[in-house]
């Protein structure tokens, strides 16, 4: 399948330029986000009657991982409402660039920390606690404001959005996951763009800003960091910025051969299936000690959980990439291959979310009418009873897309396999054996 | 021509893994009956297994506040006040496994207090566990024939 350039139509360049449509998004956004931060620590401490843990836990999180980021990558990233307050302080505007800018720190980032093991590290703290902060209001309100004002201390500090780019738990494995989708932004000649003076897509115009995920387009070759936000759009002069329908995974037929990316699929992969036994599972001792934070139960979870993403899966990876030969080779490889853990992942989070989802997605209406739980009706469905949907189609919803999972991982293994001069089967099957392990706490 | 006939062979075992008929032992329908205590956030038992056809009857005792049981696939569900005995009894009569779970708001993790019912074998796994197989071997052997 050939790519097709989006905005060659006139109607949807424009509106992807026009700064209009997508404030107006934002705005309904930050205002949900707000309210699901108050509802959090000031609603019922009942998670399936607040709003905060009905609608950030089941609504966002089912649109996120079923929708979003299989078909629009970041596309989530574009409206999400965290950087908004601290971007407009740093920017002192909110739409168009002002003539004078704020005078703030603007300091680069770190360049150890140019990589996404921060990332890594914020998801890994949220999934330990996962089980309080799915469940209650409190903390998901607590949780939900301190990345708010993270974004914003950091706009404070750094240029551009620091937080998306180097600390956020969600995206970092939004950008993963973005490369397997059917959507990219790219330039269309990067002749135009070596030859472009001033290079205001990285630096800024009178039209738009500078990139402010950090990234020079004229050199994007995946999606993993463009956050689609469509600034270089607004201000490339030369009209050589494309939004383009591709072929899903176009992005992995490059692997990358970075180890905090390849860290990244295994902890994504491994929280999967980690979730899918502690929370869907009928074994009531590990949702005990995932609940019980601070008990002795809980630091075995700990433990048991980081061994798991960080020994026990790479090792075995490793076991099945291993060769006799320099580690810095060993470690390109190990990484390029991983690359092909990024379909499996994605697809385990989609059958793992089918079942959270559908089982608790009659709480949205009941939390429409009533976000607080403070007796509201408002649009007389507080009383709605739950019901899980769609439960004959679940397990064979799950395999399809386990099985599905696991044959476009092998056709990614294949891809990063030829990359790397290495043979592919050792990864196919390290793919089917997490593919039955899934299956079986699944269905 | 020999990678058509790999495939045509691939769809055709797809086939037989989808649709093939498991062996199934003729065994007596049965009258089955579980004491199920329910506490914040589990059931003791956890795991219920019956045969297709047995008529099942569940004893759900709530040891703390009320809870319920509600079982996937077959939509029915009871509930048990504090220190009650609530009883429900149906025929197993859909063969795989469901997970059952509570259905009245018990607290925190009310939403992961999960068990798992299985009526005879699970099928979908099995059958799940033969398409991932023969993912594999279909994709292992185009491999093969591309080197």
């Amino acid at each position: 399948m050939a790519k097709v350039e989006l905005t060659s139509n006139p109607f949807i360049k424009r509106t992807l330029k026009s700064r209009w449509p997508q404030l107006a998004v934002f705005i309904v956004m930050l205002a949900g986000y707000l309210f699901a931060i108050v509802a959090g620590l000031v609603g019922t401490p009942v998670g399936s009657r607040n709003f905060s843990i009905v609608f950030v836990w089941i609504a966002w999180w089912a649109i996120l991982i079923l929708v979003a980021v299989p078909f629009f990558g970041r596309g989530w990233c574009a409206v999400c409402p965290i950087p908004l307050p601290g971007e407009w302080l740093q920017r002192g505007a909110v739409l168009t660039p002002p003539d004078k800018k704020p005078k703030w720190l603007n300091r680069r980032w770190p360049k150890a920390f140019r990589n996404i093991w921060l990332q890594n590290i914020s998801f890994l703290l949220l999934a330990l606690f996962s089980s309080v902060l799915l469940t209650t209001p409190s903390i998901t309100g607590i949780v939900l404001a301190a990345m708010f004002f993270a974004a914003i201390g950091l706009s404070a500090v750094f240029e551009r959005r620091a937080f998306c780019r180097y600390l956020c738990p969600v995206g970092g494995f939004i950008g993963l996951y973005s490369q397997t989708a059917p959507i990219e932004l790219r330039i269309k000649d990067k002749q135009v763009c070596a030859a472009c003076e001033g290079k205001p897509c990285y630096n800024g115009s009178i039209d738009g800003y500078g990139c402010p995920w950090d990234v020079f387009p004229g050199g994007l070759t995946k999606n993993s960091y463009c956050g689609l936000c469509m600034e270089c759009l607004r201000t490339c002069p030369h009209d050589n910025i494309a939004v383009n329908v591709r072929p899903f995974s176009a992005d992995l037929a490059k692997p990358s051969a970075r180890m905090d990316e390849a860290f990244k699929a295994f902890i994504m992969l491994g929280s999967a299936m980690i979730y899918a036994g502690v929370l869907l599972g009928p074994w009531s001792a590990l949702k005990d000690a995932a609940y019980n934070v601070g008990t002795n139960a809980w630091f075995i979870y700990v433990a048991l959980f980081l061994a798991i993403i960080f020994v026990v899966m790479p090792a075995l990876f490793a076991l099945c990439v291993a060769r006799f030969e320099k580690f810095t080779l060993f470690k390109k490889r190990f990484a390029t291959l991983s690359t092909a853990l990024i379909p499996l992942g994605l697809m385990f989070w989609v059958a793992f979310s089918l079942s959270f989802v559908l089982t608790n997605a009659s709480y949205i209406l009941a939390s429409l009418s009533d976000p607080l739980g403070l007796g509201w009706n408002l649009f007389g469905t507080a009383n709605a009873i739950w019901q899980p949907m769609l439960t004959s189609i679940l397990a064979p919803g799950q395999s399809l897309a386990l099985v599905g999972g696991l044959i476009w991982s092998a056709r990614t293994a294949q891809k990063a396999a030829n990359e790397a001069q290495t043979l592919s089967i050792p990864v196919i099957v390290y793919c089917f054996i997490a593919t039955v392990v899934m299956l079986w706490l699944l269905v | 021509m020999r990678s058509r006939f790999s495939l045509l062979l691939l769809v055709m075992a797809g086939l037989v893994v989808a649709f093939a008929p498991l062996p199934v032992q003729p065994i007596a329908h049965q009258e089955r009956t579980f004491r199920v205590e329910a506490h914040q956030f589990a059931y003791s038992p956890s795991e219920l297994k019956v045969n297709p056809g047995d008529r099942v009857t569940i004893r759900l005792v709530s040891m703390d506040v009320v809870h319920g049981l509600y079982i996937d696939g077959y939509g029915i569900s009871v509930e048990a006040d504090p220190g009650q005995t609530a009883t429900i009894t149906f025929v197993a009569d859909k063969p795989g496994s469901f997970r059952f779970r509570c259905n009245v708001t018990c607290g925190a993790m009310h939403p992961f207090m999960i068990g798992k019912f299985t009526v005879g074998t699970n099928n979908w796994l099995y059958r799940s566990m033969g398409f991932v197989l023969l993912a594999v071997v279909g994709i292992t052997a185009q491999i093969k024939q591309k080197s």
